[in-house]
């Protein structure tokens, strides 16, 4: 990928910008509902904030706002330094700068979203080779890797309707990982997964923050959370009610609504 | 094969399905491929209307929507042969009427072309029903996934939504395409040398009509078998990456 040139959006300081992620008092609203009232949050490279809360805190809509699959009303997005241009009312305002800079971010669904009529190996290889301009041949070749990473090699032929919901999501995120993003935003990755097939996607999440990727991750496997988190994030109704590392957060909780919400997930 | 003939006593219709003089065989078989020209060419025509049609009525603005929806509202509910005589009237008018402007003569206008405008026209408004009804059908998470990578809206159109919605779309488009092949009969109105207006002729001429007409209809239907085989492949096709339903072929 060739350098963009950089124009209006400054680069913000920070030293290492590249894998860094910056969110500043986001809001959004549906309508007369306000979901998230004023968000902050920053990560830096090798990171991996697990996202917690309650059933409509406004998790999801944190989590999409910041790639702009939905519209923020306000606030400040900056990925590796660069701010996604926005107009007054919210809504991306260079359409461009904006599909560049989700090339950057990865996202994990829930429902995983594999694109049904195609393979494995063509899912993998759709972005590097339709919005990256990779190679074709350099792509598959790296698409193999990848799906040998999640434990799916031999299954690249293999069409996502005929897989377990474990290999969807591991597919899903040898994709995410294909177009070698610099954050990635997984949303309840193994919340639509039979019990017996949440470990293997965890299994490869760990892998990953090992690895040092910067990871934003909305979940509600609390022990995923305080052994692999750097950092918690406590939302309610949308506010971060608390936040600290995953021993203060988990082990000495400040807010007694945190508090009540850790002892009915457990 | 002579002797069988006679037995049926069919010599006579066979004479007259003759493809050499003076038999009309020829005649009837070029009316079929004039009919099976305009059929695919409306079908083509229609698709691509029918696909921006689709678009705009998803995601134009309220003008771009209010516009398609009074075309394709018109469109069915007005009989086919009145839109036919509608449409080739009022497009020959405007087109000579253009031409004078330009100082030109009266043009001399061709039938297949023609036919084409006219059924692509009637063709566009189903299509754009059938495609706008398969686009809904996509999961909204696969086009979100496409957005959340940063493909941009012609891409995602092309490379996800419309191979995802073409299983929702081809038998739809199947029997319209079958409608197509037998709207064109409805040109014999206009004086389009298809197969109908062929087989009137050769009819007409002969005073055989049972032989003629039962010919015609013979070759309609071998039309819409080969259709059928055809478009079991392109379903097939359609469908690969979903899973067979049991008992449903
Ligand atoms: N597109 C939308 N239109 C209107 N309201 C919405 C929309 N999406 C979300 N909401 C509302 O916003 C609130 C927060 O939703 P969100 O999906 O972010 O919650 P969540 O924390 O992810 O919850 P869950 O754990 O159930 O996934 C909810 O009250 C929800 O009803
Ligand atoms: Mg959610």
């Amino acid at each position: 990928m060739t350098a963009p040139h950089a124009k209006s959006s400054a680069p913000v300081d920070d030293s290492t910008p590249a894998g860094s992620l910056r969110v500043e008092d986001l809001h959004k609203s549906f309508g007369e509902l306000e979901v998230l009232k004023g968000v902050s949050l920053s990560a830096n490279r090798g990171d991996v904030i697990a996202i917690i809360g309650g059933s409509g805190s406004g998790k999801s809509t944190l989590l999409r706002c910041i790639n702009f699959l939905e519209t923020p009303s306000s606030g400040r997005i900056i990925i590796g330094g660069e701010e996604v241009e926005m107009k007054a009312d919210g809504s991306p305002a260079n359409r461009r700068q904006l599909e560049r800079i989700r090339t950057k971010l990865a996202m994990v669904f829930q429902s995983f979203n594999l694109w049904t009529h195609r393979t494995l190996l063509e899912n993998v290889i759709e972005v590097p080779v339709h919005v990256l301009k990779v190679p074709k041949d350099k792509a598959i070749e790296r698409a193999r890797q990848l799906l040998e990473r999640v434990g799916l090699a031999n299954r690249e032929d293999t069409y996502p309707a005929f897989m377990s919901g474990g290999q969807q999501q591991r597919a899903a995120i040898a994709r995410a990982l294909a177009v070698d993003p610099s954050v990635m935003l997984f949303d309840e990755p193994t919340s639509a997964l039979d019990p017996e097939l949440v470990g293997e996607v965890l299994n490869v999440m760990r892998d990953l923050a090992a690895e040092g990727r910067t990871m934003l991750v909305v979940t509600h496997e609390m022990n995923f959370a305080r052994e692999v988190a750097t950092h918690v994030v406590y939302l309610y109704e949308g506010r971060i009610e608390e936040q600290g590392p995953p021993a203060e957060v988990f082990g000495n909780p400040k807010s007694e609504r945190l508090r009540q919400f850790l002892k009915t997930i457990n | 094969m002579e002797t069988l003939l006679q037995l049926f006593g069919l010599t006579e219709s066979a004479q007259l399905l003759s493809l050499s003089e003076p038999g009309w065989g020829a005649n009837l078989l070029r009316g079929l491929a004039n009919s099976l020209q305009i059929a695919l060419g409306a079908f083509g025509f229609g698709l691509v209307i029918g696909l921006f049609g689709a678009c705009g009525k998803l995601y134009g603005g309220p003008v771009t929507r209010d516009l398609l929806a009074i075309y394709t509202t018109v469109v069915r509910a007005v009989p086919e042969l009145v839109l036919i005589l509608i449409l080739f009237f009022v497009g020959t008018d405007l087109i000579n009427k253009a031409s004078e402007a330009l100082g030109g003569g009266p043009v001399e206008i061709s039938g297949v072309a023609a036919g084409i405008w006219v059924l692509g026209i009637v063709q566009g408004a189903y299509s754009t029903e059938i495609l706008r009804g398969a686009i809904q059908a996509v999961p909204p998470g696969q086009i979100e996934a496409a957005r959340s990578f940063g493909m941009s809206p012609t891409l995602i159109m092309r490379r996800v939504t419309i191979p995802a919605m073409m299983s929702f779309a081809v038998p739809g488009l199947a029997n319209l395409w079958l409608i197509a092949t037998k709207d064109t009969a409805l040109l014999a109105v206009v004086g389009f040398s298809e197969l109908t207006l062929e087989t009137r002729q050769a009819a007409s001429s002969t005073r055989a009509y049972f032989t003629f007409f039962l010919a015609a209809g013979f070759l309609y239907l071998m039309v819409t078998l080969l259709s059928g085989v055809v478009f079991k492949y392109v379903e097939n096709w359609a469908r690969k990456g979903q899973p067979k339903l049991r008992g449903a072929g």
